[in-house]
Parts: C-alpha cells; structure tokens; sequence
C-alpha cells in the first residue's frame, strides 16, 4: 500500500472558518481511526483520520470504490462504522441514527421525493422538527437558488440543473452543521456543471456551513473545496489545498491522478539540505530536497507536461539546470489554448509535453529532432517502488 | 405506400390482436341491448333497454350477483392487507426461512384452479365440515388465490422503490415511523390499490374453486354457469357490460390523476 | 496494488447493503409475514396434503359411508388407465393454446412496447379491459360467435373453408380458440413488462452491425424477452390445463378434459379418492413440465 497519508488537515487553509480554534476542530467535523469493512470481508474504509474545520469546504476526490461515498455515509449516519468514532461539534455521534444528526446530505441522484412538490420537498426536514416558519423560511431558500417561482412543480417536471438545486435547497435550509454532497453534479452536462460548480460555492462561502463533497473529478474537486483530501484504496493518499496537491504530490497516485505527470526513473547522486540530484539515463538532474519524497537510492523523478519546455536542439531554454537532450518528435495535437507533444527519450519513454500557444514559439512536426528542459524547482521525486502508472486511467473523467 | 405499410405493419397487426380481444366484449354489450324472441334463443332480435332497466328481473342472478359483491369486497380488504404486510416483509425484512416464504408465496400461482380447489375441498371434508361448506368456505379460498398476487404486485413495487428516498427522509430528521407514513407508503400505494382491484376482479370472476367449495350457495359465475343450459338471462350481459365500464373507469381516472399529478401547473 | 481495490470497486459499496438501512434483521419481519404464510400453510398446503392423502384412500368408500385410509397407490393406475385421454388433452389444448397466444400476444406485446408511442398506456388498459368482464359472460359470448347460426360459421362457409355442415362450436378448435381468446392478457403483460425494458437503441445498433431486422430481432430482441417469454407461457399454460369452462361451453362430450372429469367426480360421482388422485397427477405433471422447461430456458431465477 502506498504510505498512509497526511492525517490532520493542520497545514490546510480554512477561509471561512472565523471562528475556528487552533486546529480548527472545536466546531468542526472530526473522524478518527474510522473503519468500514463489509460482511464480505471488502475494507471500505481503513483506519481513516480527518479533522474538517468549520466552515471549510472538504473535497474527497479518488476513483470508484475507494472508500470516499463510503466514509460520506459514515458521517451521515447511512452506514455504521466497523470501528472508529465520529466527533461533530465536540459531541460524539457515531451511535447516533440519520435522523437524529445535525448533518444533511445532497445525493448523487437527488432523492427527491416524486409525489411531493418542490416546496413541501424543501419543507421536509423543517417539518420534521417541527421548526416555525416554515413559510418564510422555505421562501426565502428558493429564492437562493433561484426556484421560487416553481414552487408547486413536483421533482419530474424540472430540470436536472433545477432538480440539483432544489436538492441542494432542501438540505441547506436546515442549517445542519455539515452539509454533505455525493457526487452531486455528476448527472449535470459540462456546461450545467461549470456553473454549479461556481453557485455551490457561492452559497457555501454566503452561509458558511462546513461542507464535504465526494466527486471522482479532479477538476471539479480543485474548482470547489479549498482543502482536497485524495483518496485511495479506502486510505487518504494525500491531504491538502488544490495547489499543494497539484505541484507537490507526494505519491504516484496523487501525481497522476490530479493531473498528468510524467515520472522518469533516476537514481539519486547526492541529497543536500537544498538540493537532491539524480543521475536520470546519464543526464545529472536536481530536485528540491523538500519535494523529495523518497528516502531511496533510486525515485520516479516527477514533472508536470505544462512545466516542460520544449524547443530545437541547442536551442537556449529558459530553465537552467535540468536540460535533456535527443528527444525526437513522436505525435503532435494542437488543443488550441496549447499544443500537446509526446516526445521519446532516447531511453525509449515518451514523456508528455504542453506548449501554451503564446505565439513566440513555433510548432514542432513529428520526426523533428527537439531538447527539452524544465526548472527544478517545479521536479518532484516519489519512491521508486510506487506503480508509476497508479491513478492514471482513473482520473481520465472527460 | 409500401414503405408507409411497412414502418406500420407491426402496429397494425397488434391493433388486430386487440380487436380481435374485443370481438366477444362487443357481442357481450350488444346482447345487453337485445330483445329475445324466446327465452335461450341468441340472436339479435330487437333492440331495448328493458335490461337495464329490470337488472333484477330474475331475482337470483341479482342474489348470486351481491353474494359475489360481498364476497369480492371482503377477500380483496383481507388480501390486501396480508399480502401488503408480506411484501414488505419480503422486500424490507431479513429473516430466517425467507427464500422458503418466497417459494410458498409462488406455488399457489403455478397451481391450476382445480387443484387448489380440490385440495381444500378435500380439507374441508376432512376436517368434517362439509355441512359448513358456503360463504365463509368461498371466502377463505378467495383470499387463499387472492393473496399471492397481492404480494407479488406490492413486492416488485417496493423492490422498485428507490430506496436513497428513504435514506433522504432519514437525513431530513424522519423518524423511521415519519419516514414510512410520508415517504415509503405514498409511494407505494399505487401498486397496493393495483393489487386490490387485480384481487377484486380475480375473486369475482372465480368458478373453479368457488364451485367446489360452494355448498349451497350460489355466486354470480355460477349463476351463469347453471343457468345457460336454459338460456342465460340478457341481464348477465349487463352485468357484464357494468363490470367493464367500471373497471376502465377506474383505471383510467387512476392514470389520468397520476398524469395530472405529474403534469400539474407546467 | 491500486488495481486491486479498483477490481472490487463501488459494487461492494452497494450491493453489500448498506448494513441497518435496507434489510432489517429482527421480529418484525416474522410478524408482517406471519398472517400470510399461516393463512397458505392452512388453506394451501395443509388441503394439499389432504388432497394426497384423500387419493390414497380406499376408492369403495364413499362420501357418506368414510373412506379408509390404505394407501391405495393402485388408485393412481386406475385414474390413468380411465382418464388418460382427458387428461392428455387438457395438456393439448393448453399447449396450443398457449402457442397461439404466444403468437398473438408477442405481435401485440411488441407493437405497444416499441411503436404505441404516447397511446402505450391506453393499449395496455384496453389490453387488461376483457379481463373485467366475468370469464364466463365472455366464454358465452364466443359461444354466440361461433353458433351454427354466427357470422364466422356464415363467412367460413361463404369462404368454402367449412363445408355446409361443417361447424365450429362444439369442436376441438372451437376449445382451442376460447382457451387461447382467454388467457391472452396473462401472456401480453409480462411480454409486455419485458420488452419495454429493452433499449430500441440495441436493435439499432444491431442494423448498424449488418443484422438484417429479422436477424436483429432473433438475436437481439428475442433473448432479452426470454423472461418474458417463460413467464407468459406459464401464466397461459397452468390455467388452461385445469380450465374446463371454454371444453364446457365451446366443446362437446368428444372434448371433455380433466378438469371436467375432476370436477363430476367430486361433486357428481361423490368418488373423492378418484378426483384427488387426478388432482394430484395434475399438479405433478404440471410441476414436472414447469421445472424441465424453465432449466431449458434457462431462467431458473423466474421462479
């Protein structure tokens, strides 16, 4: 198994979360050593910790069956835990029942409930305990997400996009102190998705509920939460804000499936405090000591497609320190916004290369002889006995 | 035209079918409407309403005809009510022996008529209590046939239930009690009410068993049985028409305020 | 090691059932189904158990005198030895009636699941409609249509298909056609509930691979209404074997079928050990039918 992740969401940002304590766990979601592991014997969920401050925007991002929808019924009391406790707001409600948690949830396909209108849906959990002014309150909620005026439609008759919304209204207007939401978006098109994406997390920073999200979208994962727990394997790979995880992935899970890197073997020269070097297929290359995850003789040295430079031979790059030589030309797609190469090595691996299309450069055809080269600050270097190829058909979402 | 004929064909020759269903139906109301020469003579004669306005002309049609009602009335409340119990039990409950109540809930469906009426009659005999053979006999029976299609009706309903809908009212502060009377039951009841009229039809159309088990008395189908050597009635034939329009009665108003739920307010 | 658990991916979250929520384990589930299976264990299976013993009882009893209990397996070879052209022709007519239906309620069960369009739901009404009115009204009503004097006699005669004597009433076809006229509804619906099932796009897809629509259909349509097809066909068959209204009202003395039989030796005959016996050889060779052709068809889940 890969290294057991981060544990403690300590390093990430909360915005949000004014009122967060030291840690930001006081008022916040807490899940510790939680274990889900099913009569057949399957571990859903293996000795997972998590702390979610309040008012912070939790996004758990891996591939189907990792365990993330598993441990967000966890916290919404769909599912009891094998072990483990879960702490909300310094209470303990593991042994609470669904209805009795201050915790709503957003499901994948809505849930809606058919033969009820879009108010009383909305109504339902006000009504359940019993909470005055319904009217008012169920009013002003559509009019947040912009229905009120179909207040009287049952589910069937809305939109998938309206229907998300009213899904998202029924469990917001209860205020519950997390609000969860499985793979909401998922049944949305690109378009409907994109600006969902944005409205949730509009109203997420308007109401300032902490909010849990389970999405297999990288993209969406990044756009949404400001903290990113990658999950894997029923384990968190790898916690973090978006950016952190993006350039400094700490396994190759994490490397390759948010995003595309490209991992090549080296074998590691020398470790300073600054600078690890590496011999990579004879070429001296450097890496960040603090980007080094591997305490090996050897590593996958890690390079994100976008931070490669690409250019003619000789040519003088922009990026001092790791230059590589005798690349040639191997498949050419121009995407617009930039140009995708693949380039083989002359140790046979072709690595991936994005050029923006600034227009200050030329393209390349296949065949061409090319260098390239990239700063080593932006190298990372994982241990070598990690599947370079982990997570990288899972996170092909689009 | 060919190509018209074709892209069509299938439709047309399932529209004949259909028709062809509704042949004898369109005799049973025409007759409903006709006027005998003589009494089993069965030929158009002359128009009239005189049926319908004499329903009861002969007195035991319309005994036979409330002893059906009453029977079909009591049977499908009975059915109903144990066979929804079962269907979620069998759907909603884990318990030892449940493979074993699935099987004795389908054998009664894969048994002919004859059978299962012999079968009880034989118990009824043996039990010494041929002497009482009569209503409560044929009730029995009736929910005894009755009760697997009830099950089976609500069973596939609630196995189609998604159940996320449940888990949402749960999250939404239901109770497990809240969560069944506001979610769960609503959402069923349209397969419970189907399976009431589905008992309902099935009791009062019963001769087989009912025959068997009748003692003296006698039900609307066997009315109809004892009396067509001597020529039935035309009234039967307005029974017959009366059942039919109130059955397409009930179940299209049962589509129409489903639509109008769906389409409301577009 | 990240293939691994992507090879027991989301489905063991969700066919294991999320524990607590679906399948409750406890009493109530033995209380909801209690009154339904004591009302079958005592008016289903307890009177079948009676009905076996009864055709094991000395058949020189009577109904007023008692019958003895002594095994008397040799009533078995009695009935068959006595009835078995009744019973082979019940078996007969169900079978072909069930072919026809079959026939007829495919065409139809097709036509309102993939070309009805918006009017599905009314053909289905219209389908379940004949259902309603009383079995026997119906079965009389073909009695009126195929008289001597009916207009189907007339126009076959016209057509030269029957000679001038020939009838239709009181003939094996004449029980066939009732039988098949019948039970039509119980092999449209579930045709019907299997067919609409079937996404039209598989068939397109199969015209797409060079699949002639007659191929398209053998290959793609018909296996995946297979469970509708076993269904209906039991639903058809089993009644029809038992049925004796239509052999009744439609046939003669010539058409006389088991159920006839069963039904005059109780009531008539008062012979009860005869009429179990028969009752019991029924539901065996109806049982046995039903197994051997459902393990054929490969649906063993149907049942």
């Amino acid at each position: 198994m890969p290294p057991s992740a981060d544990t403690a969401a300590t390093g990430a940002p909360a915005p949000a979360a004014p009122d967060a304590g030291p840690g930001g766990s006081d008022g916040g979601l807490r899940l510790s050593s939680l274990t889900k592991r099913y009569a057949n014997g399957f571990t859903a969920v293996h000795d997972l910790d998590l702390d979610v401050p309040r008012g912070s925007f939790i996004a758990l991002l891996g591939p189907s069956g990792c365990g993330k929808t598993t441990t967000l019924r966890m916290v919404a009391g769909l599912e009891v835990p094998t072990s483990g406790r879960i702490t909300l707001a310094g209470q303990d409600i593991t042994d609470r029942r669904a209805h009795q948690r201050p915790v709503n949830t957003v499901f994948q396909n809505y849930a809606l409930f058919p033969h009820l209108d879009i108010y009383e849906n909305v109504a339902f959990g006000l009504r359940r305990r019993k909470v005055r002014d319904v009217e008012s309150k169920v009013r002003a909620m559509l009019e947040l997400v912009e229905l009120d005026s179909q207040a009287r439609k049952r589910p069937a008759q809305l939109s998938g996009g309206q229907q998300q919304r009213v899904a998202l209204a029924r469990a917001l207007i209860n205020e519950p102190e997390v609000l969860l939401l499985d793979e909401p978006l998922g049944a949305l098109d690109l378009k409907l998705r994109r600006s969902m994406q944005i409205e949730i997390k509009r109203i997420q920073v308007e109401v300032g509920l902490t909010f849990m999200h389970v999405t297999h979208d990288q993209e969406e994962a990044m756009t949404m939460a400001d903290t990113v727990a990658v999950m894997n394997g029923g384990v968190i790979e790898q916690l973090g804000a978006p950016a952190e995880l993006y350039e400094n992935p700490r396994s190759t899970f994490v490397a390759n499936f948010l995003g595309q890197s490209n991992l090549i073997e080296g074998r590691v020269l020398s470790r300073s405090a600054d600078v690890t070097t590496l011999d990579m297929h004879g070429i001296t290359v450097s890496v960040p000591t603090a980007r080094t995850h591997t305490d090996g003789d050897r590593g996958w040295i890690g390079i994100r497609p976008e931070k490669v430079l690409i250019g003619e031979e000789g040519a003088d790059l922009d990026a001092p320190g790791n230059t590589v030589p005798g690349g040639v030309v191997s498949d050419v797609s121009f995407v617009g916004v930039s140009t995708q190469y693949l380039v083989r090595m002359p140790w046979g691996q072709e690595l991936q290369v994005f050029s923006q299309n600034t227009g200050r450069t030329r393209m390349f055809t296949v065949g061409e002889k090319v260098e390239l080269s990239w700063r080593p600050e932006y190298a990372f270097c994982l241990d070598i006995n990690q599947d370079a190829a982990a997570g990288v058909d899972d996170g092909e979402t689009r | 035209m060919t190509a018209w004929l074709r892209e069509r064909m299938v439709l047309l020759l399932g529209l004949g079918v259909l028709a062809y269903t509704f042949v004898p139906i369109a005799v049973v109301v025409l007759m409903s409407f006709n006027e005998p020469a003589a009494r089993n003579v069965y030929s158009f004669d002359g128009f009239t309403l005189h049926n319908w306005a004499n329903i009861c002309e002969d007195a035991a049609m319309c005994e036979a005809l409330g002893l059906s009602l009453r029977i079909g009335f009591l049977a499908t409340l009975v059915a109903t009510v144990l066979g929804t119990l079962a269907g979620f039990a069998l759907v909603r409950h884990d318990f030892a022996g449940r493979s074993s109540a699935n099987l004795l809930i389908f054998l009664p469906m894969a048994a002919p008529e004859i059978v299962l009426g012999s079968s009880l009659l034989t118990l009824f005999v043996a039990a010494g209590a041929s002497g009482l053979l009569g209503f409560w006999t044929i009730l029995i029976a009736h929910i005894m046939f009755c009760l697997s299609f009830v099950v089976v009706t609500v069973r596939s309903r609630l196995a189609g239930l998604d159940d996320t809908l449940e888990q949402a009212a749960a999250d939404l502060y239901a109770t497990p009690a809240q969560t069944f009377w506001r979610v769960t039951f609503p959402l069923v009841l349209p397969g419970i009410l189907g399976a009431a009229l589905l008992s309902f039809s099935l009791s009062f159309d019963d001769f087989i068993i009912t025959n068997l088990n009748s003692g003296n008395e006698t039900t609307f189908p066997m009315y109809v049985w004892g009396a067509y050597r001597v020529g039935v009635p035309m009234q039967v034939n307005v029974i017959g028409t009366i059942m039919l329009l109130f059955s397409l009665a009930v179940v299209v108003t049962g589509e129409l305020v489903s639509r109008r739920r769906r389409r409301a307010l577009v | 090691m990240t293939q691994a658990a992507q090879a027991v991916p989301e489905t063991a979250t969700l066919a294991a059932e999320p524990s607590g929520s679906r399948r409750r384990r406890g009493r109530t589930g033995y209380l909801l189904m209690l009154p339904a299976t004591l009302w079958l264990l005592l008016f289903f299976v307890v009177p079948f158990y009676s009905l076996v013993a009864t055709s094991l009882f000395d058949a020189s009893g009577s109904d007023f005198r008692g019958y003895e209990m002594t095994y008397a397996w040799g009533n078995y070879v009695d009935v068959v030895e006595a009835y078995w052209q009744p019973f082979l022709r019940s078996l007969w007519y169900a079978a072909l009636a069930t072919g026809i239906c079959l026939v007829l309620g495919y065409v139809l069960a097709y036509a309102i699941a993939f070309k009805a369009g918006r009017w599905k739901w009314l053909l289905l009404v219209l389908v379940i409609a004949p259902f309603f009115t009383s079995f026997l009204v119906r079965t009389l009503s073909w009695q009126l249509i195929l008289s001597d004097e009916g207009f189907v006699v007339d126009a076959l005669q016209f057509l030269r298909v029957l000679g001038p004597d020939d009838r239709l009433l009181a003939t094996p076809v004449a029980v066939v056609a009732g039988l098949a006229y019948n039970f039509l509804p119980f092999m449209v619906l579930p045709l019907f509930a299997s067919l609409d099932k079937i996404d039209p796009r598989l068939v397109e897809a199969s015209s797409d691979l060079y699949a002639h629509p007659f191929v398209g259909f053998w290959k793609v349509t018909w296996p995946l209404s297979l469970p509708g097809v076993v269904s209906g066909t039991l639903l058809t068959f089993i009644p029809a074997a038992g049925d004796y209204i239509n052999a009744e009202f439609l046939g003669s003395t010539n058409q006389r079928v088991i159920g006839n039989v069963i039904q005059g030796q109780f009531i008539d005959a008062n012979n009860s050990p005869v009429a179990a016996a028969l009752s019991v050889l029924l539901m065996v060779l109806i049982v046995a039918m039903v197994l051997v052709y459902v393990r054929r068809a490969g649906t063993e889940e149907l049942l």
